[in-house]
Order: structure tokens, then C-alpha cells, then sequence
């Protein structure tokens, strides 16, 4: 049956790419959760941790990736962007948020905009390094191709119609663990509860001998460390990095979070399935060209009749 | 005081007609092109061909200094052109009265913005890269295109490449002649990438092609793995994309492999670049993609265009790339056309430029039509070999190149 293998194949990538727009949601509803902020940098960031990953990738060499090293490569770099990242999230929250913790929500907002411009340019300035992975940095702004380091061979074998590949498997394998990981950090440790305690009332957390700004921090640095995961695994999966892609990249997570209920973290990634889903399904089935407008449409209705978003009323804690 | 007068006025007359002379001096020629971003690699040689030309007649004609201005129409937000800069390109051309040329724009939509400013100032201006039809041909594009370009009523916009209503044909008759029987259309929505994707289509049809979609694409998108699908299921054995490196052909032809597509793909010239390969990764397009391209690659040209080659290595030490003996020609053209003109001024050299007739260019000998359109007519359809484009074969040599020339 066609239909079915067709229908199976659009799932497949629909839920692949939702779990990457999730990693980077996360980012997103985790600092909302905690400082109200909606960080517009945060696609940016996820940007430049691709760019790290390309960088890395060219110093370690090019040439036929294949086995063994390519997957010492991954590691290697999703370390490395994680780390960057992480670091640089937490670094512009301390140069361009922690001044303005008092100030107005929308002055931080602006802040953050202004943090977003910053990266961009800076992506820019990269891609024109003259390294043979930018082809040389002839031209800064086109779209740098990342090598296939992870196979595209149909693990259902090659005369299926329905594709699915080691890049899908990657996707799941670092996701899902990722994931886990946070949800045990977020509900189980000393950490965990000091953020929570953090977004729920900053005041009284502080009254209570929580360093708050140590929490924000953590909560930068983790949600930048996501953002440099889902970098990784992005340009594995879609082969390609400009210095563009944080916007398209951010506004679908910004979506999804919203979707979801900013501030829940389940809700993000709840949202970002939904999204990859009917991206999927509206290409698929429908036209490219309808495809912004049904996601941006859903968006609206969710808003309307359920202004708290998928999950965001039933989570009483914001993290 | 009242004696002083006239004699203030005979001064002020004097300083002005003093500054008039020294700038009549000079003719000015200015270029509008995107410097920045990944298009700069084709506009840089077409500005390096404008040069040459320059240089070639010593940069001065009838004793007046001929000034070139490299100007660029693309901003570092957009990474591509950008409406506004190219809107303040033209005005900026229309208000210094020194300038007598304006050579661009490289793209199609660019062009709609500067063409009407320059008309109402009747400043020429020569594309050495607009394809788009509906900027001179009545009846190819919008219902109000050409006219809304041509507020003044007259012709000043003049184009030395060929159009798309002749290139999407060619890329139809290749589709064809591979022995494809069904075709699948995208394109990027844009002024080119659509238009030429429409004229493909027609052209398909007439030729017995079946077409299972025609569909444009999200430009922005991160990939088009569920897009792609539907191409392959829908069993189509040929690929048209129109559109251009800048929106995302690369990820496409990318995606097209991933998912499994082995048919052929067929891209028109806005993809003919070196960022097109580097953004797609070369052995996505090793083997069935092809390129169609309006005129023929520098190697392969003859004559003058041999000369032409020559020349540019030795001036700047690198290969021309696709474009440049474009940006060479439309030069050539404007200077011919002021070398012509009896008054150097605005009028006279476009009406120099109109009455073109049989050039001896680089490109051959053609003439611009009524339209302002060039009467060359040459196709060449390339494939990627180890991550460089290959001249396959000449294409679209139209009858009618001799009797239009007349």
C-alpha cells in the first residue's frame, strides 16, 4: 500500500524534525520560565554552534568520513558546540540580561534583540573565515554544506519506499536521552528545586538563601548547552548551515514553546512535535506554500481558545 | 549696493558655467550590483569585465574622462540585494547629472525598482543579468509590465542577456529529449524563480511532458525531506527548480538525493555559480543535474569572446566566471553608444544605445530589438563533474537570430 508508506514516511520526518525544533525550544522555555525573558538570541546561538561544529570538523580535517571516526567526529563535536554554547548563553546573560534584572521586562527584551543582531553578524564574519570548509570564505552569507558524517542508507533496506535513516536514529538517540536527563535535573536535584523555587517567586527564593543569579545562570547554561546539542544534530540532518538558519530555526521553537505553554518544559516539546507534524503533513499532503500559514494559523487558535497553551495550564510549576 | 549687482550676478554665472565645464569633462558610468553576499562571486567579475572594457579604450573617449563607480546593491541584514539600497542606488544616479550609464542590476527584482526612477531621468541602463520577461516584453509577465517600468513612455532599459521565456524552453526541450516522460516543477515564489518555472511548464506541456506538480517552496525552510518525498512517490523521472542559490536551490537538490530521488534536475542560470555546488555538496549534483545558462561558458567561447578570456586572465589573474563577459559586453556597449553619440549627454547616448544595430561583441554579433532586448539567442546546458561546472552542449539557437539582426 502506497498511501500507508507514504503517510509512514511523512511521520518519520515530521517527528525527526520535531525533536530537534524541541531541543531548541527548550532553550527558549526554560529562561521565559524563569525571568519572563523571551530570548530572541537563542536561535542565533544555536547558529553559531553550528558554525563551532563546521570549524572543528574542518581542523580535524576533511576527507572520507566513514565509520569509527565519523562517529568520534559527532562526539566530538556535540561536546564542543554544547560547551560553546553553554558558555555563551551564560556569558550574554551576565553581559547583557544581569544589568537589566530590575529594569523592565521590554528593556531586557530589546537587550535581547540587540544580543540577536550581534550573533548574526558574527555568524556572517565566520562563514567568511578562509577555511576550506567555507570554501576558501569567498562568499560569507551562502550556505555552507556540512559533510554527511552520518550515513543515508534506509536502515528498512534500500528497496523500501519508506525511508528511514541512521541520521533519524541520531536525532532520537541524542534527543530523548537529553531530555531525560534535564527532566531529572529539573525535578529531582538541589539545582532543580532551587529553579523552580526561582520561577515561581524570585523574591522569596532569594528571602529563602537561593543565590538566584547563580540559578538564572545555570538555567542560561543549560538551555544554551541544549541549544548547541540541537545545532549539532540539525546540521547532521539537514547537511546545510548559513548564517540565517537561527531565525527560521528560533521562530519555529519560539512557536513551539508558545504552543505548548511558555514556561513548561514538556509543553515545548510537545509543541515542537506538533509543529515538525504539520509541516510535514501540510508539505506533504498539501502545498509548501500553505505551510507557514496552517502552522502560524494553529498558533492563533491554540492562543485563542486555550491561551495558556497545550500544556501550559496543567503544569503548576514554570521552569 | 545696486551697482554691485550685476557684477555679483556675472561672477555667479562665471564660477557656474566654470564648474559646468569641468564636469563635462567627465562621464560618469556607474555599476549597481550585490557586492555582499554569496551572489559577490559572479558580480565580482562582472564589475572586474566592466573594468576591462574601460581600460581598453584607455578610459577616455572624444577627450572626455570616463569615471567608473562600483556600487552595491545588497545589504549585509538581507545577504542578498536589498530594495532600499537599490532604490537609493537609482536615486543617486538620477541626481548627479554627471552620470550618463547605469550598468545593472544582477537581479530581476532589483531591476523593477530602478527602472521607472532612471526612466523618468531617461538615463540609460544596461543589465549584464536580468532575465526576467516582463521587464521588456509586453504580454511574458504582469498585466501592466513593461509599461509601469516605462513611465516616460520611451526605452531606457537594455539587456545584453538572454530572457527566460527563451531559457525555460530550453530547459523543457533538455527534459524532453533526456526521454523524461513526467516533470516535477518547483520554484522560490520570486519574480524569476516563478517565471521561469511558468514558462518551463508551458513549454513542457506543449512537448508531451507530463506534469505531476507544480508547487512553490518555503525559501527559509531548514529542509525539504516531506517536499522531496512527494516528488519521488509521485514518480516523476525529471526535477525543474526555479530559482537561484540565494533561495536555498542548494538545500533542494540536496534534499532531492537524501530522500532517494536518482531523476534528473534540471536548474536554471541563477544556480550557475560556485555557490551553488558548495551549498548543494558536490556529489549530490554529480551525474543528472544540469544547468541551463543564457550564452555560453567562458571556454567555450569564440572570436572576440576568446580574446575577451584571454584578456581577463592576464588583467586580473583568475578565470572569468560565468557573468563577466556580460558585465564585459554591457560596457562595451555604453561606450560604444557615447563614442557615437554626437552630445555627450543623457538623450544622446541612449539614443545611441537604442540604435544598436549589429555589434561586433564578445557574444557575437547581435543588435538590442525594439524592446531593448539582445537579439542573441545562444543556450548552453551544463552538468557538475567533481564539483565543477561542465559545458555538455550548445542549445536554443532560434531561427529567427538572423532575420531578427536585420
Amino acid at each position: 500500500m502506497e498511501w500507508v508508506d507514504f503517510f509512514l514516511q511523512q511521520l518519520i520526518t515530521g517527528l525527526s524534525n520535531g525533536m530537534i525544533i524541541a531541543l531548541i525550544a527548550i532553550g527558549y522555555t526554560m529562561v521565559y520560565g524563569i525571568i519572563e525573558l523571551i530570548n530572541f538570541a537563542h536561535g542565533d546561538l544555536f547558529m553559531l554552534g553550528a558554525f563551532l561544529a563546521l570549524t572543528l570538523l574542518g581542523m580535524l580535517g576533511l576527507g572520507d568520513w566513514s565509520g569509527a571516526s565519523a562517529w568520534a567526529a559527532v562526539v566530538i563535536m556535540l561536546i564542543a558546540s554544547a560547551g560553546f554554547c553553554g558558555a555563551l548563553n551564560w556569558g550574554i546573560d551576565r553581559l547583557a540580561y544581569k544589568p537589566l534584572r530590575s529594569a523592565s521586562k521590554l528593556s531586557l527584551l530589546v537587550s535581547a534583540i540587540g544580543a540577536s543582531f550581534i550573533l548574526v553578524n558574527l555568524g556572517l564574519f565566520w562563514g567568511g573565515l578562509p577555511m576550506d570548509v567555507f570554501a576558501g570564505g569567498v562568499a560569507a552569507a551562502a550556505p555552507k554544506d556540512f559533510p554527511a558524517l552520518v550515513p543515508n542508507t534506509n536502515l528498512l533496506g534500500e528497496e523500501s519506499l519508506v525511508q528511514f535513516t541512521p541520521k533519524d536514529v541520531l536525532v532520537w538517540v541524542v534527543t530523548v536521552p537529553l531530555m531525560i536527563g534535564l527532566t531529572w535535573i529539573v525535578t529531582r536535584t538541589r539545582l532543580g528545586k532551587a529553579m523552580r523555587a526561582t520561577a515561581q517567586n524570585p523574591v522569596a527564593a532569594r528571602l529563602m538563601g537561593i543565590d538566584t543569579d547563580r540559578v538564572i545562570g545555570a538555567t542560561f547554561l543549560i538551555g544554551g548547552a541544549l541549544g548547541g546539542f540541537a545545532s549539532v544534530i540539525y546540521s547532521l540532518y539537514n547537511n546545510t548551515i548559513s548564517f540565517q538558519m537561527g531565525y527560521r530555526a528560533g521562530m519555529d521553537a519560539f512557536t513551539a514553546a508558545v504552543l505548548g505553554g511558555i514556561g513548561s518544559m514538556p509543553g515545548a516539546v510537545a509543541g515542537a512535535l506538533v509543529i515538525g507534524l504539520v509541516r510535514s503533513m501540510s508539505d506533504a499532503y498539501l502545498e509548501t506554500r500553505w505551510t507557514n500559514t496552517i502552522v502560524f494559523g494553529i498558533l492563533v487558535l491554540i492562543l485563542i481558545f486555550r491561551p495558556s497553551g497545550l500544556l501550559g495550564s496543567r503544569v503548576k510549576e514554570k521552569v | 549696493m545696486t551697482q554691485n549687482l550685476p557684477m555679483l550676478a556675472a561672477a555667479l554665472a562665471l564660477a557656474f558655467s566654470a564648474s559646468a565645464l569641468a564636469q563635462s569633462g567627465t562621464l560618469k558610468i556607474v555599476s549597481s550590483l550585490p557586492r555582499t553576499g554569496s551572489a559577490n562571486a559572479q558580480t565580482g567579475t562582472i564589475v572586474n569585465g566592466i573594468r576591462m572594457a574601460i581600460a581598453e579604450v584607455g578610459g577616455k573617449i572624444d577627450g572626455y574622462e570616463i569615471a567608473y563607480e562600483d556600487w552595491d546593491d545588497a545589504s549585509p541584514q538581507r545577504g542578498n540585494w536589498d530594495p532600499t539600497v537599490e532604490a537609493q542606488n537609482a536615486n543617486k544616479a538620477v541626481t548627479d547629472p554627471a552620470i550618463v550609464g547605469y550598468i545593472g542590476t544582477f537581479n530581476s527584482g532589483a531591476a523593477k525598482i530602478a527602472m521607472p526612477e532612471l526612466n523618468k531621468a531617461g538615463l540609460v541602463m544596461i543589465s549584464p543579468a536580468n532575465t526576467y520577461s516582463g521587464l521588456t516584453k509586453p504580454g511574458m509577465g504582469e498585466a501592466n509590465e513593461p509599461a509601469i517600468y516605462r513611465p516616460s513612455g520611451s526605452i531606457n532599459y537594455f539587456r545584453v542577456v538572454p530572457t527566460d521565456d527563451l531559457q525555460g524552453p530550453v530547459a523543457a526541450e533538455h527534459v524532453a529529449g533526456s526521454g523524461a516522460k513526467k516533470v516535477f516543477i518547483l520554484h522560490d515564489r520570486e519574480l524569476y524563480g516563478k517565471g521561469i518555472a511558468d514558462v518551463f511548464q508551458k513549454r513542457a506541456k506543449e512537448l508531451g511532458l507530463e506534469v505531476a506538480g507544480f508547487e512553490g517552496i518555503d525559501t527559509k525552510a531548514s529542509n525539504y525531506k516531506s517536499l522531496c518525498q512527494k516528488v519521488k512517490f509521485s514518480k516523476a523521472d525529471a526535477v525543474f527548480f526555479g530559482g537561484t542559490t540565494q533561495s536555498n536551490g542548494g538545500q533542494v537538490a540536496k534534499d532531492l538525493r537524501s530522500v532517494g530521488f536518482t531523476g534528473m534536475l534540471v536548474v536554471p542560470d541563477g544556480c550557475r555559480e560556485e555557490a551553488f555546488i558548495q551549498a548543494a555538496g558536490a556529489s549530490n549534483l554529480e551525474g543528472n543535474t544540469f544547468v541551463t545558462f543564457g550564452g555560453l561558458p567562458p571556454e567555450q567561447l569564440t572570436g572576440r569572446g576568446a580574446e575577451f578570456c584571454a584578456g581577463y586572465r592576464t588583467m586580473f589573474g583568475t578565470e572569468p566566471e560565468a557573468y563577466a563577459v556580460y558585465g564585459y559586453e554591457a560596457a562595451r556597449v555604453l561606450l560604444d553608444a557615447i563614442k557615437r553619440a554626437p552630445t555627450k549627454d543623457r538623450a544622446a547616448i541612449l539614443k545611441a544605445v537604442a540604435e544598436t544595430k549589429d555589434f561586433d561583441g564578445a557574444l557575437g554579433i547581435w543588435s538590442f530589438d525594439s524592446n531593448g532586448d539582445t537579439t542573441n539567442r545562444v543556450f548552453s546546458i551544463s552538468s557538475v563533474k567533481d564539483g565543477k561546472f561542465v559545458f555538455e552542449r550548445r542549445a536554443g539557437d532560434a531561427p529567427a537570430e538572423g532575420t531578427k539582426a536585420k
